[in-house]
């Protein structure tokens, strides 16, 4: 297959039209204004959809409409812009709205800087908005991945009836990197009989809503969920292993800093200590239960979270981990990159601790 | 086999550009490859510059703290990265505006006039040409025949005219590479 050199905003955007997405709804943002831009441009050739909304909750709120009439669609922003949509995302998944939403996180909190970032950890993988919901949420650390999430990302939203979080860093949106367009095999969906799209011949109207107005009935709703959320739980979960089957440091990392931890395991290796990485491919659900196996390990002697951002996929490690072993952290935030030394010092140092 | 480049100049004079070039070479030669910019608040005239890997194995991290050479395009280039530059490294350095030599001894320099050489030529944008040509000529990391193609495929229909202008300043460039 021919690999093609992409930017990675631009090859996101490009996946989701080739995954079927015919709805574009966006507000522009740096680090992502070449998805928008991208759609502008090719969604009306390819016989799809692009507004660009008056505001970010104007843009998520037409994402719903759509998705509610049965067609794939998608919005895009970065951090602030994220956190204005997640009234929308909240409403999506108690109506069992499928739809994608992209974050290319950078600097924060409030408006930030514009530099890559991860501070948006906790909003991406606890739900965000109002309410008992989760949504999957896949994080791309290259921009062949970046291509194949999004595109699995559409899959999963209609498999489940969910929104769907791609949660790049700004690095992975701007920066260049062969792919190949593989061919794809989408999943065995269930039809669209609840889209509000005409009755047709129908003898009832579907009827989409997040009111429940009496506690009995919008407990029962939220019991409906919590099966789904199970069912995500136990299906969606992925990760990858690198140089992890001897390692004694143990480097957990996602999206760009997984790059720099893989670099820094390698240095470290060069100098006799055998480091590797963990890396969730989605944060949630997070792989709890094979980094637990990992921290029950003899060989694995500690732990060192890596993120650009001030320890928010920690807690998640802490679960995991629950004492098993020691956990460190090393994390830059607002827009700063950890380097590949700063990362192989904090690593040095946890190692010298348990050696 | 791994090269770390930093290319960096004034907006305009084609950095991003042939760091791009460097990529497209090496995914026809079946490398891996990335390449990162530096964006930001950046002010109009300002310095920019992007981060090119090269590499046959996987890709780590795609930002690095000594690059195996820069490309200097302007003199706020070469003050900025030269001290970053790993040892046994390569500096090039666009002699045409940049009146500085390159101070440290524990690095190569190439001094390429790449301004002057693209004027010789008719055409000033082709000044980055010139570089790229002094790059692979000086560093092997690419095949000469890989850049000529692609420049070959760079400029079709209506531009397709740009194509021996190019290629005779990539070759200008190399002469530079290869005697320096």
């Amino acid at each position: 297959m021919k690999r093609e050199i992409w930017k990675g905003s631009e090859a996101i955007a490009e996946a989701a039209i080739r995954a079927g997405c015919r709805c574009f709804f966006g507000y522009p943002i740096t680090p992502q204004n070449e998805i928008p831009e991208y759609m502008s441009l090719h969604m009306p050739q390819r016989g799809g959809v692009f507004v660009q909304a008056e505001s970010e909750v104007a843009a998520v709120n037409m994402v719903y409409g759509a998705a509610a009439s049965g067609v794939r669609a998608m919005t895009s922003s970065s951090s602030p812009g994220v956190s204005l949509k997640q009234e929308g995302i909240s409403y999506m998944a108690a109506c069992q709205l499928p739809a994608v939403v992209v974050n290319v996180m950078r600097g924060g909190p409030g408006l930030g800087s514009i530099q890559p970032a991860q501070g948006d950890y906790f909003q991406a993988t606890r739900g965000g908005g109002n309410g008992d919901y989760r949504t999957v949420t896949l994080a791309p650390a290259n921009i062949q991945e970046a291509v194949d999430l999004t595109q699995e990302a559409f899959d999963i939203a209609d498999q489940y009836r969910n929104p769907v979080v791609l949660l790049a860093d700004g690095l992975i949106g701007q920066m260049m990197e062969p792919i190949v367009w593989k061919e794809r095999t989408p999943r065995p969906l269930p039809e669209k009989t609840w889209a509000a799209c005409g009755r047709g011949s129908r003898d009832h109207n579907n009827f989409i809503t997040s009111l429940l107005i009496d506690a009995p009935a919008c407990e029962a709703h939220n019991l409906d969920l919590a099966k789904k959320t199970a069912e995500m739980e136990k299906n969606e979960c992925r990760w990858e292993e690198i140089l992890l089957d001897d390692a004694e440091v143990v480097l957990v990392a996602y999206g760009t800093p997984s790059r720099v931890a893989q670099t820094a395991a390698e240095n470290l290796r060069k100098q006799g200590i055998k480091a590797g990485v963990f890396r969730p491919i989605t944060v949630w659900p997070y792989p709890y239960a094979r980094l637990r196996e990992i921290a029950a390990r003899e060989s694995v002697k500690v732990f060192l979270d890596v993120e650009m951002s001030l320890g928010q996929m920690l807690d998640d490690v802490h679960l995991a981990v629950a004492e098993r072993k020691p956990v460190r952290f090393y994390g830059r935030c607002g827009g700063a990159i950890p380097h590949v030394s700063e990362v192989e010092g904090a690593a040095l140092e946890a190692w010298k601790e348990v050696k | 086999m791994k090269k770390e480049v930093i290319l960096s100049g004034f907006g305009g004079q084609g950095v991003m550009s042939i760091g791009k070039n460097l990529v497209e070479a090496a995914v026809v030669e079946d490398l891996e490859a990335s390449w990162v910019p530096s964006y930001g608040p950046e002010m109009r005239g300002g310095t920019a510059n992007c981060t090119v890997i090269i590499s046959d194995e996987r890709i780590g991290a795609p930002l690095v703290e000594s690059p195996s050479e820069i490309i200097a395009m302007n003199r706020a280039a070469l003050a900025k990265f030269e001290p970053a530059v790993a040892p046994g490294g390569t500096v090039f350095v666009n002699s045409s505006i940049i009146p500085d030599k390159v101070s440290r001894e524990d690095v190569k320099a190439v001094y390429v006039p790449c301004d002057e050489i693209a004027a010789e030529l008719g055409n000033s944008k082709v000044a980055n040409m010139v570089m790229l040509g002094a790059y692979v000529a000086a560093t092997g990391a690419l095949k000469q025949e890989t850049i000529e193609t692609m420049i070959a495929e760079m400029f079709t229909g209506k531009k397709a005219k740009l194509v021996p202008l190019n290629l005779k300043a990539l070759h200008r460039g190399m002469e530079c590479g290869r005697s320096a």
